[in-house]
């Protein structure tokens, strides 16, 4: 592997990692199975990508994006709270329903962005080569993330969330309004996918709507990558996994790609992620078989 | 002051299994005082305890809790005028967090929560003291999850819960029938410290005569949703077990064939 292809893989696996972290919220935390995330991904880059292009600042384009992502994630929050339909159908409903929002929202499959002017595009004249810039800059975005989620977590409204997600009985009698807190994680966790959306479309340099399929095996991966790497330590180190897993998922899959031997190709990435995890999820379980 | 006032609850209505659980349930408990219930299976006694915690919303009827009518509230809204402990030992806490945690959350029961850090220092500390007076050594398991605890030692870390935030009344919804008899009588009579060291108002469910009269201040005896006992005082003093029985089998005028009602 390159060492531009190396960079290239940590590249997007940061941009992912908010995926991961929204994906942790929504599985984890609320013990919510959302797949509104493969739309509120492909959502993100579209309404950043489409705005950009319309000349509008891309920091504020990138914040309308989270905001979309939010709104996609109150849908399916209405759906399962309100109109209490399963919560993973739920999430299928507002995923199939935002493909076509995303056509048109950009109007067409597929929008450029190659001479546009990026949250990335002051940082490349600095001196150092762009295929250091890109991580270098997502990566810090993703630490102030990281930063963001984990203190809300540690907090008193971040303990209610925890707790709907751990045992919503006991939430309500600690006077934590349960379906608030659903409303309100489903929106934080498909504003950070969307916010992965939106920077995957400045980083590599278009929208696409088919670009969201399998967000959510992406994220999961990540999600249990990071817990079979460092356990379950709390929320600090939970967080961390989810961006460790990224980052390791994107590089396997690179190495995989790259090694002739295997004589595997670009479009073979579906059937290898799904492998990769199915992997992760039976390892762990494989060695506490293996030690009972 | 709590009070019930004609209460009337009816599951299913309208469809062939409608079931009235509560018919015309009327009861005032005076600040400070500990109540006891008892009843055979499905005489009520949790559907009163439902009704004053808003997981059951009354049919007709009004609910009073301290000087808030809270008869359409729901659980979660009314939360700062009620503490609880449930059957369950699973039930009261969050397995997947740690202890401290558990009681950060409680003890912000009914108050806005908002970004400051659930653990600070000074809260680590008191939650400390207050898990210390337990003495089952818990104070040096801070930071272990919840479920690595033992029955009985959730159902006392969910009594010092209850008592963490300010509350009008504490329900216990036989809190100790799910523990072996050790440390059932451990868990009764932490309650009974708690409630007598606080002056708490609180209401009781239990299975066993046996601890409806050793305990509290006042027994009331649920059949078929009607409250069909009610006893306080001296009257309550000399009362025995057999002598519930008795009472019972006068009242309702018929044979007692419940083992439930027996047993303890």
């Amino acid at each position: 592997m390159s060492q531009i292809a190396f960079w290239g893989a940590v590249e997007l696996g940061l941009v992912y990692a908010f995926v991961a972290i929204g994906v942790f919220l929504a599985f984890r935390v609320l013990d919510f199975p959302d797949l509104t995330v493969d739309g509120s991904f492909p959502l993100g880059a579209a309404v950043a990508a489409v705005l950009i292009i319309a000349g509008v600042n891309p920091w504020i384009a990138s914040g309308v994006a989270m905001i979309a992502g939010a709104a996609a994630g109150i849908v399916t929050a209405i759906l399962n709270v309100r109109f209490r339909i399963l919560n993973l159908l739920a999430s299928i409903l507002t995923m199939i329903a935002l493909f076509s929002v995303n056509l048109r929202v950009m109007g067409k499959p597929n929008v450029a962005l190659i001479n546009a002017d990026t949250m990335l595009s002051p940082f490349y004249g600095l001196g150092l080569r762009d295929f250091y810039v890109r991580p270098l800059f997502v990566g810090l975005l993703v630490l102030l993330a990281v930063i963001a989620v984990w203190r809300f977590l540690e907090s008193d409204a971040g303990l209610a969330m925890r707790a709907t997600g751990a045992n919503a009985r006991m939430a309500r009698a600690q006077g934590v309004d349960t379906s608030r807190q659903i409303y309100l994680g489903m929106a934080m966790s498909n504003a950070l996918v969307a916010l992965g959306g939106a920077l995957f479309a400045q980083t590599n340099g278009f929208a696409d709507v088919t670009s969201g399929v399998g967000t959510i095996v992406v994220g999961l991966a990540a999600v249990i990558i990071g817990e079979t790497l460092l356990g379950a330590r709390g929320i600090l180190i939970a967080l961390i996994g989810c961006v460790l897993g990224s980052i390791l998922y994107r590089i396997a899959i690179q190495l995989a790609l790259s090694t002739d031997m295997l004589g595997l190709q670009a479009s073979d990435l579906n059937l290898v992620t799904a492998a990769l995890v199915t992997v992760a999820l039976v390892l762990p379980r494989l060695r506490r078989g293996g030690a009972a | 002051m709590i009070k019930l006032d004609n209460i009337q609850v009816i599951f299913g209505k309208g469809t062939p299994l409608q079931k009235q659980a509560l018919n015309g349930v009327s009861l005032t408990i005076e600040e400070g005082t500990f109540v006891t219930v008892i009843g055979s299976n499905g005489a009520g006694k949790s559907t009163v305890l439902g009704v004053l915690a808003g997981d059951v919303i009354p049919t007709a009827g009004q609910v009073t809790i301290g000087s808030t009518d809270v008869t359409r509230k729901g659980t979660a809204a009314r939360a700062g005028l009620v503490a609880r402990v449930f059957q369950d030992p699973l039930a009261g806490s969050c397995g997947a967090l740690s202890i401290e945690e558990n009681l950060a959350l409680a003890a912000r029961r009914g108050e806005s929560r908002g970004l400051t850090p659930a653990l600070g220092p000074k809260r680590r500390e008191h939650f400390r003291e207050r898990i210390a007076e337990l003495n089952l050594g818990l104070e040096n398991r801070m930071r272990d999850r919840m479920d690595l605890l033992s029955g009985g030692q959730r159902q006392a870390v969910s009594l010092v819960m209850a008592t963490l935030a300010g509350s009008e009344v504490l329900l216990l919804d036989e809190h100790t029938a799910a523990l072996d008899p050790g440390m059932a009588e451990f868990i009764m009579n932490l309650t009974q410290k708690i409630v007598s060291e606080r002056k708490l108002t609180a209401l009781m469910v239990t299975h066993s005569m046996r601890q409806a009269l050793d305990f509290g201040h006042r027994t009331i005896m649920l059949h078929a949703g009607e409250v069909v006992l009610d006893v306080s005082g001296d009257s309550r003093k000399t009362l025995q077990v057999e002598d519930l029985i008795a009472m019972f089998r006068r009242i309702r005028g018929q044979t007692l064939d419940d083992d439930a009602l027996l047993i303890g």
